[in-house]
């Protein structure tokens, strides 16, 4: 394994220093390092230092759908977005609902070698909300599920979303809710308000979120265990996030960087790459949620990353499919609606891109400082760096990007993982 | 104007215009020969997702009496089943050389993306997607309208019922609001939509106080299945609160006239006797459809043989 001098990086945003990795560990953090023959030498000035991000809710897609997105295929993408570990949701086909699935998507990712792939389990049986998954054998298998979800779909049986947090405390589980109450968003296809109204287009009112959020929030004080909602998107989400974590309430919530950026208007096209599962809000909303990521009320950024084949995208809005792409822009846009904003610093987003969602997800190595004796799991972010985002150039499968010919600021020069780069020069190094 | 997507999309101008020219095309039905050879040689498909034998059976009169070439595609269904796709069916349209197609379909901005996605040239005319708008029906309605009260300018139409799930009542308060006129919708508080800021109209929930100050008002379609959803709790409370009969009629003033887009619900949102009264305008509201159907294909299709500077129509 080769060792690499990285010269001249701001670390996390502060002082420069240099950063020497060997034998997939960080070595060394400072000026002047004593550095062995051999060692390759990359010059990171004006560049800045980031512990290896972390991606709690990514849809890889296998098995099942393979025509979206791959294990590779997707890990290939969370290298290039500066990721050097993934949580694969749950809904495959077949769901991840057993040891067997979970064992399956584990082995794959590292085959992959791109990024740690680390599987969530459904909570419930083909995700159908009616009967527990065999929780305890998927947290006992060879890929230790700690994370649970039904992302997709709600638990919204209060009884079994109770039992759920309850059961896996006996192994230090998460239950992650995709809090959507069904019955309040039959048929929805666009947040509900004024612009709903005109476009004819089925509201998806965001107390269908609030409700569930609060509900969950209330059960697992209640029974004491971990609570992580998913995707959280309107204002009214973000105060009783707020509200309850000043109660003293157990509770994690993560935003997608779409929903920092984004805002319904854009439903108005009527281009389904703008439907996105919870959709898109008001401006007041994307204010909120941004100062919530800032103020620490949502814990992380989470890309829910969810490739779609072309043709479940190149159709009328009621046909398409929710989800967008998202690894590949992650940090460009948290860049631009966080950073440049001066809402947050890169620590900050060390903080919410690296380090917490390790600690939700209980990623081992991942998400530690960048300090001698760590994991060299590194990514190099150059900040002044601009560019146009071209959907064809993705390295998913899936084309279905939202910010397609936008231009966004940041770019992901390199990554390494456990000291092996998987991204050189803003490319895949193999 | 290539497309008529929206009812909002057009000026007063050429909402004037439009109903100007039906005015014309109107004068034929009443020839012994219906037919003008203003589209000779074009051709104009009927795309239809979604049943709907009288709109589809109007715009194939309009088409014809303009002399067009017609073609009636009607596709069951969506890409959703296994059907095949928009897409394809567009593609497939521009490959026969459809001048114009006539697209009803149950997804709302369906026309839309027809007409922006580049799939094909062809001018679209939205004839109702989803919940969303139906511009010629607006266009008749305002047509009938015209005809009986003179200028909109400072008239007053009440449009009541499921104004949620209606594209004939977004289109109607998009264009009646264009051509001057004030418009109240009257809906149970379930049936409007959550947050209607935006819209060029009164909100209100209660028919009684609106009847008296209408030139005009216009029954929608309610259908029964709403409330199994909760929308309403049975079709016989909603026929109390909501419902158009000869005792709510009689508050009307008198020269005032009662449209409805069809079908209706008899008994439901309209009694037998108001629809089959001297106010009701409904069998006039159709004859109505094919002159606007002629006005508005002549507009978008004729004159654009070669180039495509018939911006003003």
């Amino acid at each position: 394994m080769n060792a690499y001098l990285i010269t001249g990086a701001s670390i996390t945003g502060g002082e420069v220093a240099d950063l020497l990795i060997d034998n997939g560990e960080i070595v060394a953090v400072g000026t002047g390092l004593d550095v062995p023959d051999g060692a390759e030498t990359i010059d990171a000035t004006g560049l800045v230092a980031l512990p290896g991000l972390v991606d709690l809710h990514t849809h890889l897609r296998e098995p099942g759908r393979e025509d979206a997105e791959t294990v590779l295929t997707g890990t290939r993408a969370a290298a290039l977005g500066g990721f050097t570990a993934v949580f694969a949701m749950a809904n495959t086909d077949p769901v991840a609902d057993t040891a067997g699935v979970v064992e399956q998507v584990w082995r794959l990712g590292r085959e992959s070698g791109y990024a740690d792939v680390y599987p969530i389990g459904a909570v419930t049986v083909g995700r159908k909300g009616t009967q527990l998954a065999e929780l305890g054998a998927m947290a006992d298998s060879a890929a230790r599920v700690r994370v649970f979800s039904d992302d997709g779909d709600c638990v919204w049986d209060a009884a079994l979303m109770r039992r759920a947090l309850e059961y896996v405390k006996a192994f230090d589980g998460t239950i992650a809710q995709h809090a959507q109450e069904p019955r309040l968003t039959q048929g929805a296809q666009m947040n509900e308000g004024a612009l709903s109204g005109v476009l004819g287009l089925t509201g998806w009112p965001s107390v269908a979120e609030e409700a569930i959020i609060a509900r969950d929030i209330l059960l697992n004080a209640h029974v004491g265990s971990k609570l992580h909602v998913c995707h959280l998107s309107t204002k009214g989400s973000v105060e009783i996030v707020r509200a309850a974590k000043k109660r003293g309430y157990e509770v994690t919530a993560e935003v997608t960087p779409h929903h920092l950026l984004l805002t319904e208007d854009l439903a108005a096209s009527y281009n389904p790459v703008f439907k996105v599962n919870p959709p898109l809000r008001t401006k007041e909303d994307v204010e909120a949620v941004r100062e919530g990521l800032a103020d620490g009320t949502i814990d992380i950024v989470a890309t829910d990353h969810a490739p779609h084949p072309v043709e479940d995208k190149d159709c009328e809005w009621s046909a398409a499919a929710f989800g967008m792409t998202g690894l590949e822009t992650a940090v460009s846009v948290v860049q631009h609606a966080m950073i440049d904003t001066k809402l947050m610093t890169w620590a900050d987003v060390a903080d919410r891109m690296s380090y917490r969602p390790a600690v939700i997800g209980q990623a081992g190595d991942h998400g530690r400082p960048l300090e001698a004796g760590a994991p060299a799991n590194v990514v190099l972010v150059d900040p002044a760096a601009e560019r146009t985002v071209v959907p064809a150039e993705s390295a998913s499968l899936s084309r279905n990007t939202p910010f397609g010919g936008m231009t966004l600021p940041g770019k992901v020069v390199a990554t390494f993982l456990r000291g092996t780069p998987t991204v050189l020069d803003g490319a895949l190094s193999r | 104007m290539k497309h008529l997507l929206s009812a909002g999309d057009l000026s007063r101008d050429e909402a004037n215009l439009i109903l100007d020219t039906a005015e014309e095309m109107r004068s034929l039905a009443d020839r012994p020969i219906k037919k003008l050879p203003a589209l000779r040689g074009r051709t104009v498909v009927n795309l239809f997702f979604e049943d709907s034998t009288r709109t589809r059976i109007s715009f194939e009169a309009a088409a014809k009496r303009l002399s067009a070439d017609v073609i009636n595609f009607s596709a069951k269904g969506s890409s959703v089943s296994k059907g095949e796709s928009l897409k394809d069916t567009a593609l497939t349209l521009q490959a026969m050389g459809a001048d114009g197609v006539v697209c009803r379909h149950g997804s709302s901005g369906a026309p839309h993306l027809l007409a922006t996605s580049g799939w094909m040239t062809g001018a679209v005319v939205n004839a109702g997607d989803g919940t969303h708008e139906h511009p010629t029906q607006a266009l008749l309605d305002a047509f009938t309208m015209r005809r009986h009260l003179g200028s909109l300018e400072g008239r007053r139409v009440t449009i009541v019922g499921d104004v949620l799930h209606s594209r004939v009542a977004r289109s109607n308060v998009l264009l009646l609001s264009t051509l001057g006129a004030e418009v109240t919708v009257v809906a149970p508080p379930t049936l409007l939509p959550v947050e209607m800021r935006s819209w060029p109209c009164v909100t209100s929930y209660d028919l009684d106080a609106a009847l008296p100050k209408s030139d005009a008002v216009m029954m929608l379609r309610v259908q029964r299945e709403r409330m199994n959803d909760a929308y309403f709790p049975s079709a016989r409370e909603y026929t109390r609160r909501y419902g158009l009969d000869v005792h709510r009629m009689a508050q009307l003033p008198d020269e005032a006239i009662v449209l409805h887009p069809g079908p209706m619900n008899r008994g439901m949102e309209i009694s037998a006797e108001v629809a089959d009264s001297t106010r009701s305008v409904i069998v006039e509201q159709v004859t109505n459809g094919v002159a606007i159907r002629m006005a508005v294909l002549y507009l978008l299709l004729s004159g654009s043989n070669e180039s495509n500077e018939e911006s003003n129509a």
